[in-house]
């Protein structure tokens, strides 16, 4: 296997809500490998945003707590300085955001927007700096990059203006990206395009990437690895075919569950029950997800549920997953296995 | 932009126009006329006497008639005479003009470099003790009189410390044009100028204070931060660009307020300005002095409303318009 370059290890990432700390990223370890893409998936506050933003340094320090490792270059980023991770951030380490709307600021040229990074990671002449940005816009997919290049951002179409983040995270030649639902805020066929996009440069800079995202179509086609998330935890990790073909966690197979098919002929469309459980009130012990599969007996739990290996590899947290089944399912019933294809 | 710049200056001439006629038919209703602020405390007045003068004024003309004589005249930067003063109101506005522009633009500028930094600190540190200071500061301003404070201020810094003169604008021995007389101007500036200022904060230390802390947690300025971007540029560079936007809007308010606030100021120091000027005028029925006074800060107001929108065109790319 490829060298590491991010290890996390035993992150934890906590919030202050009126005086007391709640975990959001609850002990979660995962290690990313050179030209390899890990994408984490899971519903909405299940902690993916969070786990990016806690890589980037990006939280508000004041009122968030961050415990364990992010080990990056042969250092913890989460011990450094302000200074010395300014150093870091934009130059190995680049982000993309998911709101091409809000992440570009509206009163400085794309241009100049693109060269910032530049400015503090590279001793480039101002000549040299346009070059490169002009190079990185048409590399995005921009055709008219003269022209883009001294627009406004509320000039340019959403799409476009996606192209123009990942420009920016590309500047420096990132060892690792960070890509925080490059395409939620997006329409469907420019999620496409984006995404085609995405693979391309993935192809051509052989760096990391963290794709964070909600949508499993995107992680079929684009993941290496796949950490599912649910409530701040990793329930299980596993590479991306082993994943889709042989789920084990009850949470990844009624994710899996619910994705409308034209294959098949199911009546209604599967439904995960409950919500996600504020970070206040979650129970931290025993298995997060048993509330929501509520027809599992209590003793197919983990009292304190661990990863474990179940082939080399594919981790899968608590043992409820051994006996897992859907309450419409008949035991044996092979439609409702996985999505096999 | 110089065509935006252009088109925002042709938008004048209509709010002008407006802003002419609904002074002139505002002042026209008020009780009373020229005539009678002028014989109010002459017993010897007869009435027809003073229908006699009225007509020889044309006062007992329609008023659009009156509005056409004035306007006309106006624009040629004549605006008649005054009744109570007995000479043409060009000449008595001349030397009050340039003394509240001059009291009114160092009380801008100080206004700002007071609460430019103030609201800075305020809204990039927030709730630390330098924020609440400030905002505690900032209640103070915004609640206290101008008039009680300008008074308070005077009281102090004239009558009991003696550290400045406690009227005038210039003390009249000396010699125009020497460093002397710019001293002395300075020293009689002083007073009137903080007691504006140190009260006119309030607005844009608020202002500023509430959008940096809004715009600090917008997404553009975690992109910055993902840069690398150290943290000092992330608020020159992202932050503060951005939420100066509103202070430069505000800027033609800021001028409205800095008029209305020159009356108390002017009055309370004696300061020779246009304020003074506009009380006695008003409590003197000197129609044309108080039309003419109007229609200057008005025309202030509309020139201050375009130069905070050319400004805003220039740092902000959406509202330009080519």
């Amino acid at each position: 296997m490829a060298n590491p370059v991010l290890e996390i290890k035993n992150l934890r990432t906590s919030f202050n809500i009126k005086g007391n700390y709640y975990a959001a990223v609850d002990d979660v370890s995962l290690t990313v490998h050179e030209n390899e893409v890990v994408a984490i998936v899971g519903e909405s506050g299940c902690g993916k945003s969070a786990l990016a933003l806690s890589i980037m340094g990006l939280h508000n320090l004041k009122t968030t707590k961050l415990e364990g490792q992010v080990n990056f270059k042969s250092q913890n980023l989460l011990s450094l300085s302000a200074s010395k991770l300014n150093k870091i951030r934009g130059k190995d380490l680049g982000m993309i955001f998911q709101d091409p709307m809000t992440a570009l600021n509206p009163l400085a040229t794309i241009g100049r927007q693109i060269e910032e990074p530049m400015d503090y990671h590279m001793k480039l002449s101002s000549a040299a700096k346009k070059k490169r940005t002009l190079e990185l816009l048409r590399r995005v997919g921009i055709k008219n990059e003269q022209r883009i290049y001294s627009q406004y951002p509320h000039e340019l179409s959403g799409g476009m203006r996606q192209r123009v983040v990942i420009a920016i995270a590309l500047a420096c030649d990132p060892v690792l990206l960070i890509a925080d639902e490059p395409t939620t805020a997006l329409d469907v066929t420019i999620q496409a395009q984006i995404m085609d996009l995405m693979k391309e440069l993935q192809n051509q800079i052989k760096s990391g990437i963290i794709l964070i995202t909600h949508d499993l179509g995107v992680v079929a086609e684009m993941a290496d690895r796949v950490a599912v998330m649910y409530a701040g935890e990793v329930v299980e990790i596993a590479e991306v075919r082993e994943l889709f073909m042989n789920p084990l966690h009850p949470y990844t197979r009624s994710l899996l569950n619910s994705i409308p098919s034209n294959m098949e002929d199911k009546k209604a469309l599967h439904v995960i029950e409950g919500i996600v459980p504020s970070i206040q009130k979650l129970d931290r012990t025993g298995c997060r997800f048993a509330p929501r599969v509520a027809w599992v007996p209590e003793h197919e739990h983990e009292e304190s549920p661990t990863l474990h290996e179940v082939e080399p590899g594919h981790f899968v947290r608590c043992t409820c997953y051994k006996n897992f089944h859907f309450p419409e399912e008949k035991v044996g019933d092979e439609s409702y296995v996985t999505t096999k294809s | 932009m110089l065509k935006f710049i252009i088109r925002r200056m042709l938008i004048m001439i209509p709010q002008l126009i407006l802003l002419s006629l609904i002074i002139f038919v505002l002042a026209k209703a008020m009780p009373g006329d020229a005539v009678t602020g002028a014989f109010v405390s002459n017993p010897n007045a007869t009435p027809e006497q003073m229908e006699k003068i009225r007509e020889s004024f044309g006062l007992n003309d329609p008023w659009y008639v009156q509005y056409g004589h004035w306007i006309g005249k106006a624009v040629q930067g004549d605006f008649g005479m005054s009744f109570v003063h007995k000479q043409p109101v060009t000449h008595l506005l001349e030397s009050r003009v340039a003394n509240t522009l001059l009291l009114a633009a160092v009380t801008m500028i100080v206004t700002y470099i007071i609460s430019i930094p103030l609201g800075i600190i305020a809204g990039r540190w927030t709730d630390t003790w330098a924020d609440k200071i400030i905002v505690t500061y900032n209640y103070f301003a915004f609640a206290t009189p101008l008039f009680v404070f300008a008074l308070l201020m005077l009281f102090l810094f004239s009558f009991i410390l003696g550290w400045f003169p406690s009227g005038g604008s210039v003390d009249i021995r000396i010699e125009t044009g020497t460093w002397e007389y710019f001293v002395d101007k300075a020293k009689h500036l002083f007073l009137p100028v903080m007691s504006g200022a140190l009260l006119a904060t309030f607005g844009t230390i608020q202002y500023l204070r509430n959008d940096i802390i809004d715009t600090k947690l917008k997404d553009f300025v975690k992109t910055a931060r993902s840069k690398g971007v150290p943290e000092g540029k992330v608020y020159t560079r992202h932050i503060l660009r951005n939420s100066l936007l509103p202070i430069a809007a505000f800027l033609g308010l800021e001028i409205t307020g800095l008029i209305g606030g020159s009356i108390f100021i002017e009055s309370i120091f004696s300061y020779p300005g246009l304020g003074q000027l506009f009380i006695q005028s008003i409590g003197t029925r000197d129609f044309t002095v108080v039309t003419a006074l109007v229609m200057i800060s008005g025309t202030a107001v509309v020139v201050g409303t375009m130069l905070s929108d050319i400004i805003l065109s220039i740092v902000d790319p959406r509202i330009r318009i080519d």
